[in-house]
Formats: structure tokens, sequence, C-alpha cells
């Protein structure tokens, strides 16, 4: 699959999802990943948002789009209420991490987190070169990033091991969406993982 | 602002049913007459309706004015019309007065045609299910066999839900603003207090229009309708005559405001109408039926929901807007929910909001008509 509407992170996450499976989008935004995993996979989705905008253009992409945040876990949402609870490029800006991981694996069946690697190689330049890194995947300033969490491929590797939570499958992307296999801490950039209890 | 000139000038439509109307109470209405109004066009498939349920003191007036009132401009204006959330260019809006009102359907002020008087206190209960029974006979008049859309706030947004219950195949979907699944013992309590102002007016003993009782019911209400904030900024604790004059008359603006609003009420609305809309309101609890499992007793919808809250709605919570979402996610059906930022407090579902009408206006632009 190649990138889909610019995040090739979708392309991984919409191949882990059957036809009529069901899908909890936290962070939805308008719900283009929604709609993607419905109109290519048949899958129904449901998402949630905190920024009122972003709900209104999800109510007008017809998304199942239930405003509210994270940090208050998902509380409303019944234990395995979902086959799949994705958090695409979120994790980072969430403050309890291993709080919002449980609630997820809580109310999915399976869990998909896709996360900027810290460790890319282009950021360790530049923090080498005294800045704080600015990419693809951290578009940010260090003075107005959302990103409140700042890790690596291998940092949350070892908080699933710590937490005991398996990890089914990994994708490790480059800036320009390409899969890479090798080096993964060094020359990947985003990372997408699917994960279960 | 309002958007667009409106729908105006509207024709006031009456509607009889003979046939007798069995109600929740045990009791049976021998025949009644519903007061409507409609905006916009049916359409040949008859498929582009949406019903528009009222809260407490609402009526059957959505938009519009009448020629005889060119000044008295429908209560829910601001939303329905040429280009506004509602849009009358696409959709064929009804209007009703749920029965045991007092504009114009059938109510304590009809005859009671056993006796040929006023029905009065004798008038039936009626609750939430049978209003939506008689809305089920106004849609079968005007031909449509499914509405595109039930839309109300508070008690009209519980009728709104109960369509989809009560007639899972007559709508394709629901909007329930600012409403809950069921009063809680707070809201029972604040509905007791009003009436028991209605009540135990003497003149209400005598016969008589308890105008006193139903200034005080208003005047208890109004407060439950406003959030806190909005009254820190509308009156604070400003002073008529800039001083206290260490009595009993009005002094406080927010005393004013109040006084205002009861008297104004007091002026046309019916007690017996007033008491019974509360109890629709109190009796309403559809997840009884099934247990106290409000998801089992909405699994049977099949109908999209909008569900809307407003922050400062401390009379039906966003909290109680999420149990009916909660219960719809549960059983993986479709809904979107919009808590909208706003000063007004429960009144807030009436107020011009641009994102509140923003939000429903996309959610009705995705209905097929």
């Amino acid at each position: 699959m190649t990138n889909t509407l610019g995040r090739p992170d979708f392309a991984a996450i919409a191949a882990w999802v059957q036809p009529g499976e069901s899908v909890l989008d936290l962070r939805c935004g308008d719900g283009t990943l929604l709609k993607l995993l419905q109109q290519e996979r048949g899958a129904r989705g449901w998402g949630v948002e905190i920024d009122p905008d972003n709900v209104a253009a999800a109510i007008a992409n017809g998304i199942n789009v239930i405003q509210g945040n994270l940090e208050g876990g998902l509380a409303g949402f019944e234990d395995r209420a979902f086959d799949h609870v994705v958090l695409s490029r979120t994790l980072q800006t969430v403050r309890h991490t291993e709080g919002i991981l449980r609630e997820m694996l809580r109310v999915g069946r399976e869990v998909v987190v896709s996360f900027p690697n810290f460790a890319y190689w282009k950021n360790r330049m530049a923090v080498m070169n005294g800045r704080m890194p600015v990419s693809e995947d951290l578009p940010y300033q260090w003075f107005n990033t959302p990103n409140v969490r700042f890790f690596t491929i291998d940092d949350f590797e070892a908080l699933c091991t710590q937490m005991g939570v398996t990890i089914r499958e990994r994708h490790v992307l480059d800036e320009e969406g390409r899969l890479i296999e090798e080096e993964q801490n060094f020359l990947g950039s985003l990372g997408v993982y699917r994960i279960t209890r | 602002m309002t958007s667009g000139t409106g729908v105006g000038v509207v024709e006031p439509q009456r509607a009889r049913f003979d046939a007798p109307l069995r109600l929740r109470s045990g009791q049976t209405l021998p025949g009644f007459e519903l007061a409507y109004e409609t905006y916009g066009t049916l359409n040949a498939a008859r498929s582009n309706a949406i019903l528009v349920c009222h809260a407490l003191s609402g009526h059957q007036h959505v938009a519009g004015v009448h020629a005889d009132a060119p000044n008295n401009l429908g209560w829910w204006d601001n939303i329905v019309g040429p280009g506004r959330p509602l849009d009358t260019d696409r959709f064929f809006v009804v209007g009703v007065n749920n029965l045991g009102g007092c504009h114009g359907s059938t109510g304590p002020a009809s005859l009671n045609p056993a006796t040929d008087a006023p029905w009065g206190r004798d008038f039936p209960i009626v609750t939430v299910e049978d209003w939506i029974e008689a809305q089920a006979r106004l849609a079968d008049r005007l031909g449509v066999s499914q509405w595109a859309a039930t839309i109300g706030g508070s008690l009209g947004g519980m009728q709104a839900m109960q369509w989809t219950i009560e007639h899972p195949g007559r709508v394709r979907h629901a909007l329930v603003i600012a409403a809950a699944p069921k009063l809680s013992a707070e809201n029972i309590a604040f509905n007791e207090v009003a009436r028991q102002a209605i009540l135990s007016d003497p003149d209400y003993a005598a016969g008589k229009r308890p105008e006193r009782g139903l200034r005080l019911a208003r005047m208890l209400g109004h407060i439950t309708y406003l959030s806190d904030d909005q009254m820190a900024d509308k009156f604070g604790r400003r002073l008529r005559h800039g001083e206290y004059k260490y009595g009993f008359g009005v002094e406080f603006e927010v005393e004013s405001y109040l006084r205002h609003q009861g008297d104004k009420f007091a002026g046309w609305f019916d007690a017996d109408t007033y008491l019974r809309m509360t109890k629709a309101l109190d009796y309403y609890d559809p997840a009884a039926a099934c247990g106290g499992d409000l998801a089992a007793a909405l699994a049977k919808a099949e109908a999209k929901f909008l569900v809307v809250s407003f922050t400062t709605d401390w009379r039906f919570s966003p909290e109680r807007s999420r149990e009916i979402v909660n219960a719809l996610v549960k059983n993986h059906q479709n809904v979107a929910y919009a808590e909208i930022e706003s000063q007004h407090g429960h009144d807030s579902f009436l107020m011009e909001n641009a994102h509140y009408h923003r939000v429903v206006a996309n959610y009705l632009a995705n209905v097929k008509t």
C-alpha cells in the first residue's frame, strides 16, 4: 500500500483492520482515518476528538465523532467494546502514558499506536547541533509543541515489556513513509505498533 | 447573526383525530386536535420531513410570524428557515403543540365531550409516549411514513429520542439536544416545588387562575435554565436603586428579572398544562422497561443520532447527554456528540451560537432527503 492522504501510518493501520470490524480512533481529527477505514476496509468507526472545529468537521464528514478529552481516560466506553483502538501520532501529547495505554487495552481487543521516534538520526543530529528537532513527524518548535512526552522506539518497547503488553506487529517508517527494516531506532522517524494485552 | 430572511408569514393549522387515544395512564382520550405549523415543502417522495418537538413551555409556532401578529417570531426561528441549519429549502419542517398543551391542541382548556365543559384539572396526565402516538397520527395525516429527522431540546430532545424507540422504522435521524435519558432526583425536586407553587395557590383551590403559583413556578424554572456564570455576568449584585432599601421590594436586578419573567408567564400560560408538562418530564424513563438498561432500551432504534450538550447546562448537564451517547456506542449505533461551549446554561439550546448551529447544519447536510 502506498501513502494514504499524506499519512503513511494510515496504510499500515488500514491493513490491520478487517471488514466489519469496529474501530475507535482517539483524537480522530476531522475523521480522515475513520472515513478511509469505513470506505476502503468496510470497518465501523467511532472517534473521540476534543477540538470543536475538528468535531464540526468530522460531523460534516459523517463520522461518529464523540467530543471528549483523553486525560480522563475512556470512562464512557465498555470493556472490549471495539476490535481496534487507534491512537495515531498522539501518544506523545498525553501526559498519562501508561494510563491511556491501559485504557485503550481495556476497551479494545487490539490497540494501534503510532508516534514520532525521538531517536531518529535527523533528530539526533539536530540535538548534536544544539537545537531541538523539527521534522516531518515532529513538526513543532519546542515552545509551541503539544507534545509533552519525548520517547524513542526502544523506550516504547521497554515500556511495553514493563507493562506486560504484547507487541504483535511493528512498522517503522522514515520521513518519506518508506518501511525501515534495520536499525529502526536510528533510521525510523515514525513507529506504528499493533499491541494487545 | 441569523442568516437569511426566515420563513416569513406562516399559517396556523389544525388536525382533528376522531379515533380514541389510549394513554399510558390507562385513561382514554375520546379524540383530539393538534395545532401545528409547517415550513418548507414536502417533496414528492415525502422523505424530507423533520419533526420539531417542543420543550416545557413551547408550542407549534416554531418559526416565522402569523399575519395577525407580525412581531411574534417563532420560538426557534433562529435555526429554521432558508439557508439556516433546518434548511427549509431542503426540508419540510413540522412544529406541533403537544397534547395537554395550551396553544390550540387538545388540553385542559378544551371542552370535555362527556361534560361539554372545559376539562380543566380533569384532563388526563399525558406522557412523552402519548405525545409520540399523537404526533405519529399527525405524520400519517401529512403522509409522512418516516421522518428524515426528529429534533428537540430538553423535553423536546426526549421526544426526538423516544421516536426512535417507539417507531424505529419511522425515523432516520434523531437530534437530541440538551436532554437527559431521565430526570434525576434533583430535577424532579425542582419540578415538584414548581407544582406545589401552583397547587398551593388559594386561587387554584378556588378554581381560579393561580397567577401567583404560576409566577413562582416560572421564577424557579428560570433559575434552573440559566447558569451561575451568566447570572453573574447579566446581573451580578447590581441594585435597581443604587443602595439597599432594607425592605422586600425589588432591590437586586436579578429579582427584577425573575419577577418580570414570572409575571409574563403567569399572564398567558395554563397552570394545568404546566402541571402536566412537568409530570411528563418526571415520568420519562425509557430504560425502566429494560430494567434500567438504557442501551437495551435504545437497541431497537434504527436511527442515527446527533447528541448535543452545553458546557454550562446544569439542569441537563453534558454528563447526562454522555449517558445517551455511551449507551448508543455500547450498542455500536451511529452517534455523533458535541459539547458546545456556551454560557447560557440550559437555555443555550434556544440561543444563536455559531458553533452550535454549524454542528447542527453539518449533521443535517448529510441527512438524505
